[in-house]
C-alpha cells in the first residue's frame, strides 16, 4: 500500500472518492437509520472516519469537514487551525511557522486546490469559524444531518456578494 | 468614594460615535501616513506617550501593537484607549493568538466605547515566537472570522450569536497582507478573501522586496481589487545588518533579501543608521508610484524617532491633519 503522501498529492483522485462517498452515504443512510441505533452508528462512523481520514489525511475529528474547499487538504492540522489560510507567517520554503520542518498546510491546500476539477476553486469561498461543540463527532454523520453547516447565527446576517 | 455618577470623565463624551479620522484622510484621497507604536513594558500611561510623541504630527494612524512576536507588552485596547485620550487616531491591532470569540466581541466593544475607530484583523504570531512559549494558543478564530465578525457587530448590530447590541461600534476595518512569502504567485487571493471578509484598509508586512511587491499588486489590480480597498504598505528602517539578519529569521513572515543586507554589510558602521533610513526612503519613493497604493504604514521598532525624518525625506508630509496630540 502506497504512503499517504501518494494519496495526498494527488487531490483529483481523492476529490472523487469524496463525492463517490458522499453520494453512496446520502443513498444508503435512510437504510443505515433503520438498521444501525444511534449510538452504534456514530460509534462506527467515528471509528471509520478516525481509520479511514486520519491515514489519508491526518484527520483531526473536528466534526466539520471541509476537505474538498481546502485542496482535500486538512486545516485543522495548521498548528494555529485556519480555516481560512495561510497565515502571513510562511517562511520562504513553504514550510510552516510553527513547525519548521512541515510544509505549510495552507500552501499545500492552495496548491492542491488548484489541480481539482469538480471543487478546484472552492478554497476561495469564506469558511464560517469552527464548531468546537462537534469535536470527536462524526462529520460524516454531522452532514447527512446538516449539523456540520450550521454557522453561528449572526454569521448568516451578511450577504456575500 | 466610588463615583457612580453615569457622566463620563471631561473630554470622553465625544469619543463614541465618531468616524475613522484615517478613514477620511484615506477617503479624501491623501497618501495616507501611520506608524506602530512599541507598546511599553509598563504599567505608566506616560510610557505609552513618550513613544508616540514622535509620531503624532506626521502619521494619520498609530497602530498598538497586539503581543507582536508572541511577547507581552501593554495591551493593544489599553494603549488605544490611552491615545484616544489625547487626541491620537489609534489602530487597535487585534489577533487571535491570545483570546477566544467571546473576548475578543467583548474587547471590541471595549475598544469602541473607548474610542477607538480603527481596527487591524490579524491571525497573530505563534507562541512559539515568543519569550513564553510555554502559553496556549488560542486561534479559536483566524483573521477573516475575526475581521467578518468585526462587520457583522457594526452592520447588523448584533455579536456572533445573533444577540442584539443597544449601540454598534462604529469601525474601519483593516487586515494584514504578506505578498513576500509562499505562496506569492496566489497571495492576491486570500487579499480578495479579506475584501470579501470586510476589509477596508490593509496594513501590508514590511517590504524590502519592491518587484515581488509590485507583482503582486499587478495581480490584485487584474482583479480589480485596487478599487476595493485602501492598500498601505508596510516599511520600516533597518539599523544594521545584524538587525536585517536577526528581523529575517526570527520574525515571522519578514523576507529582507541578501542584497538589502549587503548593503547595509558594506556601510561603515558609523553610516549604518543613516543607510537604514535611506533604503527605507527609497522604498517609500517606489512604491508610492504603484497604481492601487494609498500610504504607507511605518514600523520603526525602538527608532521612533526616525519616523518624522522618513517621513520629511520620502516627500509625504502633509499639513498635520490634527490627529496629533490635544495641542498639536
Amino acid at each position: 500500500m502506497p504512503g499517504s503522501e501518494w494519496f495526498k498529492n494527488r487531490p483529483r483522485l481523492l476529490e472523487g472518492v469524496y463525492a463517490g462517498s458522499k453520494a453512496a452515504l446520502q443513498l444508503s443512510y435512510p437504510l443505515l437509520k433503520r438498521i444501525l441505533p444511534a449510538g452504534w452508528r456514530e460509534r462506527v462512523f467515528v471509528w471509520s472516519e478516525e481509520v479511514s481520514k486520519g491515514y489519508l489525511f491526518n484527520c483531526q475529528m473536528c466534526g466539520q469537514c471541509i476537505l474538498h474547499s481546502t485542496g482535500m487538504t486538512c486545516p485543522m492540522n495548521c498548528p494555529k487551525n485556519l480555516r481560512n489560510g495561510p497565515c502571513g507567517g510562511v517562511r520562504q520554503n513553504g514550510n510552516c511557522e510553527v513547525i519548521p520542518e512541515m510544509p505549510c498546510v495552507w500552501v499545500q491546500a492552495w496548491q492542491r486546490d488548484a489541480q481539482m476539477g469538480r471543487y478546484g476553486g472552492e478554497i476561495q469561498l469564506l469558511q464560517p469559524p469552527v464548531n468546537r461543540a462537534l469535536q470527536n463527532s462524526s462529520a460524516w454523520l454531522n452532514m447527512l444531518e446538516g449539523a456540520d453547516a450550521q454557522p453561528p447565527s449572526g454569521w448568516s446576517t451578511i450577504e456575500l456578494e | 468614594m466610588v463615583n457612580t455618577d453615569q457622566t463620563p470623565p471631561a473630554g470622553d463624551s465625544d469619543l463614541h460615535g465618531g468616524e475613522s479620522r484615517l478613514q477620511q484622510v484615506l477617503e479624501a484621497g491623501h497618501f495616507a501616513v501611520t506608524a506602530e507604536l512599541n507598546a511599553p513594558d509598563s504599567a505608566d500611561p506616560k510610557d505609552v506617550y513618550a513613544n508616540v510623541a514622535e509620531l503624532g504630527d506626521v502619521c494619520d494612524g498609530i497602530n498598538a501593537t497586539d503581543g507582536s512576536g508572541a511577547n507581552c507588552h501593554m495591551s493593544s485596547v489599553a494603549c488605544c484607549a490611552l491615545m484616544a485620550r489625547a487626541g491620537y487616531e489609534p489602530v487597535l491591532q487585534m489577533g487571535c493568538r491570545d483570546r477566544n470569540r467571546i473576548a475578543i466581541q467583548g474587547d471590541l466593544l471595549g475598544a469602541a466605547a473607548l474610542g477607538v475607530h480603527n481596527v487591524l484583523c490579524l491571525t497573530g504570531d505563534d507562541v512559539t515566537a515568543g519569550d513564553q512559549p510555554e502559553a496556549r494558543r488560542v486561534f479559536d478564530f483566524d483573521a477573516l472570522h475575526l475581521l467578518h465578525t468585526a462587520r457583522i457587530m457594526r452592520d447588523q448590530g448584533v455579536l456572533l450569536s445573533g444577540r442584539k447590541l443597544t449601540t454598534p461600534p462604529e469601525f474601519f476595518l483593516g487586515a494584514a497582507a504578506n505578498p513576500f512569502v509562499p505562496p506569492q504567485d496566489l497571495r492576491h487571493l486570500r487579499l480578495a478573501k479579506k475584501i470579501e471578509a470586510g476589509a477596508q484598509f490593509i496594513q501590508t508586512q514590511y517590504c524590502y522586496d519592491v518587484p515581488v511587491f509590485e507583482a503582486f499588486m499587478r495581480r490584485a489590480r487584474d482583479m480589480g481589487l485596487h478599487e476595493k480597498v485602501y492598500l498601505l504598505v508596510g516599511v520600516g528602517p533597518l539599523r544594521s545588518e545584524r538587525a536585517a539578519e536577526f528581523m529575517r529569521s526570527r520574525v515571522p513572515g519578514v523576507h529582507i533579501p541578501d542584497a538589502v543586507v549587503d548593503r547595509l554589510a558594506k556601510t561603515p558602521r558609523k553610516g549604518k543608521r543613516e543607510e537604514g533610513i535611506r533604503i527605507c526612503v527609497e522604498i517609500i519613493e517606489e512604491v508610492k508610484q504603484i497604481e492601487g497604493v494609498h500610504g504607507v504604514h511605518i514600523m520603526a521598532y525602538r527608532q521612533e524617532e526616525t519616523v518624522p525624518e522618513i517621513v520629511e525625506r520620502a516627500g509625504i508630509m502633509r499639513d498635520a491633519t490634527g490627529i496629533g496630540g490635544q495641542d498639536a
